[in-house]
C-alpha cells in the first residue's frame, strides 16, 4: 500500500486518485444523496415531488404487503444463489481443472451469452415457455403431454430465467478459487483415506470458500434487485422488489416512497453483509 | 528379508510418453530405498503407480505379498509425503496430523496419543495449533512426515522429499529422515534427483533413465560398478573414453582410440563387450604430476592443465587430453597444498589397470 501511494513513484498516483473520487462523488454519491433526500420528501399532487420532509414513506416500509414482496424477493434470491452453486460447482471444478484448451473453450461457452442483450436473453426464453412455446411443442410431439403446460408466468419461470442470468456471476469466481487449490492436496486427502465424499467436504470446500462468497454476493444481490426477469418471466402476477421499485417510480409515479424502497432493499444488503462478517467469513480471515 | 513392494513389467504411459517403461523391480522390507534419475525419467511416476495416485497399464504391483494394482489409493498400507508437502493449509498442524486417523474413525482419544506422539518424535510440540504458513520449510517437512507416519503405513512414499530445502537444512533432514526410519520400521522409498542424497540416505538405489530401469544395487556397486556410462555420468564425477577393445587377457582389456596412446583397463568377468566401448576413471584414482612417476603405474596419458579448482579440502584440476576431452583429476588437499600444477603446465595422468573400468557401450537390460 505504501509503494502504491507513495508520493516518490512516477506515476501520478495522487491525480488518478482525485480523478477516481471526482468521477465516484459526481455520478454515485451525489445520485444517491438525491435519491436520499427524495425518499424523505413527499409525493405531489400530480406525482411529482413536494419538498416536505417526512419520514411517512419508510413507515410505508413496514406494512405487510412491502414484507410479503421483501421475503419473496429474499426467497427467490437465496433459492437463485443455492442453485447456481449446486450447478456451478461442477462446472467450475472441471474449468478449473481442465487443460488449457478446454479451459479457453469452456470459458469461452460461459462468456457467450455477456455478447447479447440482456433483455434479448429474457426475450428468448419467454418463446421457450410460451404454450406455444419451443418446451411445450416439443414435450407435447413425443406425446409426453397432451396439452401445453402453462410455464410462462409462474415462479418457475421467473427462477429459471434468475438462475440462467446470474450462473456465470458463480461460476466465474469459483474457477478462479479452485485453480488456486493445489491438486496435490486432493491427491494428498485420498492418500490420507479419505473418500470422494470427505476430500470435497474437508478439502475442497473449506478452501473454494472465497469463491463462494464473491459468487454468492455477485448472485444474490442482483437477483434480489432484479426486475426484467420477473416481469418479462413473470408477467408482473408477483410482485418482486426490483418490479415493485420500478413501478413506484414509472407507473404510481410515487418517487418518495420509491426512493425508500431502494434504500431499505440497499440497508438490508449491507445489514447482511456486516452479519455475515462477523461470523464465517470474519472468523476464517483474522 | 521378505519383499515389502514389488513391481513387476509395470508400463505406464501419458499420452504418447511412455513415463514408466517395463520397470520390474523388488524392494526390500525395512529397506532405505531411492529411486534415482533426471526429471522427466519416470521416476515420481513409480511412486504414483505405488501410491494408486495412477494406475499401470501393464504389469503388477505387490505390497505386502497382495496384489493391490487396481485398488484406490486407501485400500493401500502406503503413505506419501508429497514433493510440495501438500499440507491442508487451512487446518492446524494438529489437524494435518489428525486427517489419515480421522478418515479411518479412529476415536479421539486414539487421535491425541497417535498424533502427540508422533509430533515429539518430528520434535514438533507445542506447535500444534499453527497454521502451515506460520511453519519453517523444515517444519513443514516434518508436519508432511508426520501427517503420513501416524498412519502406520508399511511403506512410506517420499517424493523428493528435500529438494525445497536450503542447504544447511538439507543435511540436518537427512539425518532426521534415517533416524525417522530406524524408530518407525517401515520401508521408506525416496524418489530424488540428488546423486548424493541417494548415496548417503539409501541402502538400495535404483538408476532410472528415460522411463526405463538402468542399475539396481547399493550405493557403493553404483558408485564403483556402473553398468553403463549414462549410470556413470549420473553417479559423481567420472572420467570417460570411448574406444575399441584389441586385446583381452585374464582381467585386463586393452583399449585404443585413434589420437591417444592405448590404455589398460579391468575387464568384464564375463568378458569382453563387443564392439565400441567407454572406459570409466573416477577423478579420485587418477594421479597427476609433472614428470612421468615410474612406481608401478599401467597407463600413462599426457594432458595439459585448463584449470584448478580449490574446493577447501580438495583440488579439482581440469585437464586437456590430446583429443580435446576434459578430464577430472582430484587430489586431497594434504597432497597438494594449494595448485602447484598452474594453468598450462604439460601434466601427465597415471593409473592403474584395476582402477578403470569397461563399460559397455549398451548394456544388456535389466
Amino acid at each position: 500500500m505504501t509503494t502504491c501511494l507513495s508520493t516518490s513513484s512516477a506515476f501520478p498516483v495522487k491525480l488518478i486518485l482525485l480523478s477516481a473520487g471526482i468521477f465516484l462523488s459526481l455520478f454515485f454519491l451525489v445520485p444517491l444523496l438525491l435519491v436520499f433526500g427524495v425518499s424523505l420528501a413527499s409525493r405531489g399532487m400530480y406525482g411529482g415531488i413536494a419538498w416536505i420532509a417526512t419520514w411517512e414513506n419508510y413507515q410505508r416500509l413496514l406494512d405487510p404487503l412491502v414484507g410479503t414482496i421483501f421475503l419473496r424477493s429474499f426467497l427467490f434470491a437465496g433459492l437463485t444463489t443455492i442453485v447456481c452453486v449446486v450447478v456451478g460447482f461442477p462446472l467450475a471444478y472441471c474449468m478449473a481443472r481442465a487443460s488449457r484448451q478446454w479451459q479457453l473453450l469452456l470459458l469461452t461457452l460461459v462468456m457467450i451469452p455477456f455478447w447479447t442483450n440482456f433483455l434479448v436473453r429474457t426475450y428468448a426464453w419467454v418463446l421457450i415457455f410460451r404454450a406455444d412455446g419451443i418446451l411445450n411443442t416439443f414435450l407435447m410431439r413425443l406425446g409426453l403431454l397432451e396439452e401445453p403446460l402453462s410455464l410462462l408466468f409462474t415462479d418457475v419461470s421467473v427462477f429459471v430465467g434468475l438462475v440462467y442470468g446470474y450462473l456465470p456471476f458463480m461460476v466465474l469466481p469459483l474457477v478462479v478459487a479452485i485453480e488456486r487449490i493445489s491438486p496435490q492436496l486432493e491427491e494428498a486427502a485420498f492418500d490420507l483415506y479419505a473418500s470422494m465424499g470427505a476430500m470435497f467436504r474437508h478439502v475442497l470446500l473449506p478452501l473454494s470458500k472465497p469463491g463462494f462468497i464473491a459468487g454468492g454476493v455477485l448472485v444474490f444481490i442482483p437477483s434480489l434487485g432484479a426486475f426484467i426477469t420477473p416481469y418479462l418471466l413473470g408477467g408482473g402476477q408477483k410482485m418482486m422488489l426490483g418490479t415493485l421499485i420500478q413501478q413506484e417510480f414509472l407507473v404510481s409515479r410515487d418517487w418518495p416512497f420509491g426512493s425508500a424502497l431502494s434504500f431499505g432493499l440497499m440497508g438490508t444488503v449491507l445489514l447482511l453483509w456486516f452479519l455475515l462478517g462477523r461470523t464465517s467469513y470474519g472468523r476464517n480471515s483474522s | 528379508m521378505n519383499e515389502s513392494v514389488v513391481l513387476d513389467g509395470v508400463v505406464k504411459a501419458h499420452g504418447q510418453v511412455v513415463a514408466v517403461d517395463h520397470i520390474s523391480l523388488s524392494i526390500r522390507s525395512g529397506e532405505f530405498f531411492s529411486i534415482l534419475g533426471p526429471s522427466g525419467s519416470g521416476k515420481t511416476t513409480v511412486l504414483r503407480l505405488i501410491a494408486g495416485l495412477d494406475r499401470p497399464d501393464q504389469g503388477e504391483i505387490v505390497i505386502q505379498q497382495r496384489i493391490v494394482t487396481s485398488d484406490p489409493p486407501h485400500e493401500r498400507p502406503v503413505n506419501m509425503v508429497f514433493q510440495h508437502y501438500a499440507l491442508f493449509p487451512h487446518m492446524s498442524v494438529f489437524d494435518n496430523v489428525a486427517f489419515g486417523l480421522k478418515m479411518r474413525g479412529e476415536s479421539s482419544s486414539n487421535i491425541q496419543k497417535a498424533v502427540g506422539h508422533m509430533l515429539s518424535l518430528v520434535r514438533l510440540q507445542g506447535k500444534e495449533n499453527r497454521l502451515p504458513r506460520q511453519l519453517s520449510g523444515g517444519e513443514q517437512q516434518r508436519v508432511a512426515l508426520a501427517r503420513a507416519l501416524v498412519n502406520r503405513p508399511v511403506v512410506l512414499l517420499l517424493d523428493e522429499p528435500l529438494a525445497a530445502l536450503d542447504q544447511e537444512l538439507r543435511q540436518e533432514m537427512q539425518g532426521e529422515l534415517k533416524r525417522l526410519q530406524r524408530e518407525v520400521k517401515a520401508t521408506f522409498i525416496c524418489v530424488t534427483h540428488q546423486q548424493d542424497e541417494a548415496l548417503m540416505l539409501s541402502d538400495r538405489v535404483a538408476v532410472m533413465h528415460g522411463g526405463k530401469l538402468l542399475q539396481v544395487g547399493t550405493p557403493q556397486e553404483i558408485y564403483e560398478q556402473p553398468v553403463s556410462s549414462t549410470v556413470a555420468r549420473f553417479i559423481g564425477l567420472s572420467n570417460l573414453l570411448s574406444g575399441t577393445i584389441t586385446r583381452f587377457d585374464g582381467g585386463g582389456c586393452r583399449v585404443e582410440h585413434e589420437s591417444l596412446p592405448p590404455v589398460v583397463v579391468k575387464c568384464p568377468k564375463e568378458g569382453p563387450p563387443e564392439g565400441s566401448v567407454t572406459v570409466m576413471i573416477r577423478p579420485e584414482r587418477l594421479h597427476v604430476s609433472a614428470e612421468v612417476s615410474v612406481n608401478g603405474y599401467d597407463n600413462t596419458l599426457p594432458a595439459v592443465v585448463n584449470q584448478c579448482v580449490f574446493n577447501g579440502n580438495e583440488v579439482l584440476y581440469h585437464v586437456r587430453l590430446r583429443n580435446e576431452a576434459i578430464w577430472l583429476v582430484r587430489v586431497p588437499i594434504f597432497e597438494a597444498q594449494g595448485c602447484p600444477l598452474t594453468v598450462g603446465q604439460p601434466v601427465f595422468l597415471q593409473w592403474s589397470a584395476h582402477e578403470g573400468l569397461v563399460l559397455p557401450a549398451h548394456p544388456a537390460p535389466l
